[in-house]
């Protein structure tokens, strides 16, 4: 390296290395890089059809920061967080300390709360609907009113966090218990014969132990809450009047590239939507150093 | 009488323990079981106030009605052959490129997992558009080729396999050189069979990642025989909106084929999908 001319051994394994790696950068490049910056352009442009574009300048931005519809689906996208992201890891944590006591049946229980991991969210919405029927619905059976809970837009997205927090609770939980396991168990002991209890003891050694584990685990289920499409795509149908007040940015992003076909102005969301992915986990990043303890 | 109390105390907090793990088992699977007590009502006693428990005899008829309005052998084998075809070649290319990225050297090795890193970073959606213009441009959407297609090469499998190649001692290549290997031989039958356990959890989650896709398939493939069991069931929806023994019978047939291999290959599966996205 140093000569600048590689021995015939190193330049034989830098051949084998773009070899080995040129599948993967070749497929990259062509269904990600490229279409990365294409869809950047495109957001410049208006789309005439038939995969042509014209160059229009900053106007879908300019109409998108004018459209009611659009900060509606922010505000949706970031409530949606708010709903889904506090209250689920919460869940999560306490099923991981269930899952970490001595119990039997141990993997049975956790088989149960990872189930909806492996349904199709498309599925299970379908019964979500099913239990959330204003009419039939078991829920409202069960409760005695009479709300109707995916098309009032008062309570619609509440009731698609509460599937989103259902589906995820076993998988975080997971995650969480491997941090839980690394714990070691002195440190319990030792604050048992200090006369520590349970919940002192939460709060002085397994909230910080599992602190970088709790991070990752809340940044990936803020990244897919953020992301949410399916899930609500599947519960609240273009004709529900519920609509614009559960629509999530990627679902307005889908209506507007695939069902009016104007690809330009989705473009646009799909750039706003990295962009505000970026500032969350920015700000996560610098939040987590008042409380993720990396000193183990 | 001090210790006492303490066991008391101690079998206290264990019936909680089991009270709240049962408690929450019953939230969790009752979906399910609704959804198959559901499956065999008639619409109208699906629709009886207040409403019965169990159906009041087994019937098949809305699976029946289910097969009938919606293509779902079409749908299974569109299902299984892009399954199939993305975890192959998510755990061929991811492989040989995971290995390169951790055991060779080579000039621009930074800045080509820069690429990687960035793909893995930005929402699939940013990619979508573009994605499905190559597919309608080139002519082959309405194929399993098409739900294949973003899914040929894995920045997230490259980034991950590169872990499990990272963790293997450099021993293991230098002896395998000295033996007269190259580097394909030393990747393919020393490294490779070493990475088993990450490969499995790879094809697990490419698996059930492909299976829950919903906003590829709907886009690129309008035919309905050419619908994944996910994006059928979105066609379902909008056909049976009120009918919902029918809608939880297309759900149970789209869902039983994963529920039955999880069910089988639970720890794999648990332990695949945790493994991929802890650390």
């Amino acid at each position: 390296m140093k000569s600048g001319k590689l021995s015939t051994a190193a330049r034989r394994e830098q051949n084998w290395g773009y070899l080995m790696v040129a599948p993967t950068i070749i497929g990259l490049v062509v269904l990600n890089v490229w279409p990365f910056i294409q869809t950047i352009y495109a957001s410049f442009c208006e789309h005439l059809g038939f995969g042509h574009y014209k160059f229009i300048g900053l106007d879908n931005y300019i109409n998108m920061f004018r459209d009611s519809d659009f900060w509606r689906a922010t505000g949706n996208t970031l409530l949606f967080c708010i709903l889904t992201v506090p209250v689920g890891i919460f869940l999560s944590l306490m099923v991981a300390i269930l899952l970490n006591a001595r119990v039997s049946f141990k993997s049975g229980f956790r088989t149960i709360f990872f189930l909806p991991m492996v349904c199709a969210p498309a599925a299970i919405t379908m019964v979500w609907r099913w239990i959330f029927n204003s009419e039939y619905g078991i829920l409202n059976q069960i409760l005695g009113t009479r709300i109707a809970w995916v098309t009032d837009s008062r309570v619609a997205l509440i009731s698609c966090a509460v599937v989103a927090i259902w589906s995820a609770i076993g998988y975080d939980a997971v995650l969480l218990l491997s941090g839980l396991q690394n714990i070691s168990k002195s440190y319990y002991e030792a604050a048992s014969i200090d006369g520590a209890g349970k919940i002192t003891q939460f709060f002085k050694i397994t909230l910080p132990m599992i602190s970088p584990t709790l991070f990752v685990t809340m940044i990936m289920r803020l990244m897919t809450s953020l992301k949410v499409y399916d899930l609500i795509y599947m519960m609240v149908e273009e004709t529900n009047p519920a609509l614009t007040s559960v629509q999530s940015l990627i679902y307005l992003f889908y209506r507007e590239s695939f069902v009016a076909g104007s690809r330009g102005s989705g473009s646009a969301i799909a750039v706003w939507t990295v962009l505000l992915i970026g500032i969350v986990t920015v700000f996560q990043f610098i939040g987590q150093k008042k409380w993720v303890n990396y000193e183990v | 009488m001090r210790k006492k109390s303490m066991e008391n105390s101690k079998r206290m907090g264990k019936i909680i323990t089991y009270a709240a793990l049962i408690f929450g088992s019953i939230i969790m699977i009752f979906p399910f079981v609704w959804m198959i007590l559901t499956s065999s009502k008639t619409v109208s006693e699906s629709m009886q106030i207040p409403p019965t428990i169990f159906p009041s005899r087994i019937m098949a008829d809305n699976f029946a009605e289910a097969i009938a309005s919606l293509p779902f052998l079409n749908m299974y084998i569109n299902t299984i052959l892009m399954i199939i075809f993305r975890v192959i070649f998510a755990v061929l290319f991811s492989s040989m490129a995971g290995y390169a990225f951790a055991k060779l050297r080579f000039k621009g090795k930074n800045f080509l997992f820069g690429i990687v890193l960035m793909q893995m970073m930005l929402p699939s959606q940013i990619f979508i558009i573009p994605q499905y213009q190559m597919v309608a441009k080139l002519g082959f959407a309405n194929s399993v080729a098409a739900l294949v297609f973003p899914g040929l090469v894995s920045a997230f499998g490259t980034f991950f396999l590169r872990q499990s190649y990272l963790a293997i001692p450099e021993e293991v290549g230098e002896a395998a050189y000295l033996d007269g290997c190259n580097q394909w031989q030393t990747f393919s039958k020393i490294m490779f069979p070493l990475t088993r356990s990450s490969v499995a959890a790879l094809t697990v989650f490419t698996a059930v990642f492909a299976y829950s896709d919903l906003m590829w398939p709907l886009v690129v493939n309008s035919d309905l025989k050419m619908m994944t069991l996910s994006s059928g069931l979105a066609t379902l929806r909008g056909q049976f909106s009120t009918n919902f023994p029918v809608l939880m019978a297309g759900s149970l047939l789209a869902m039983l084929p994963m529920v039955i291999l999880y069910l089988i290959f639970q720890r794999q599966f648990i332990e695949g999908i945790a493994m991929t996205g802890g650390k």
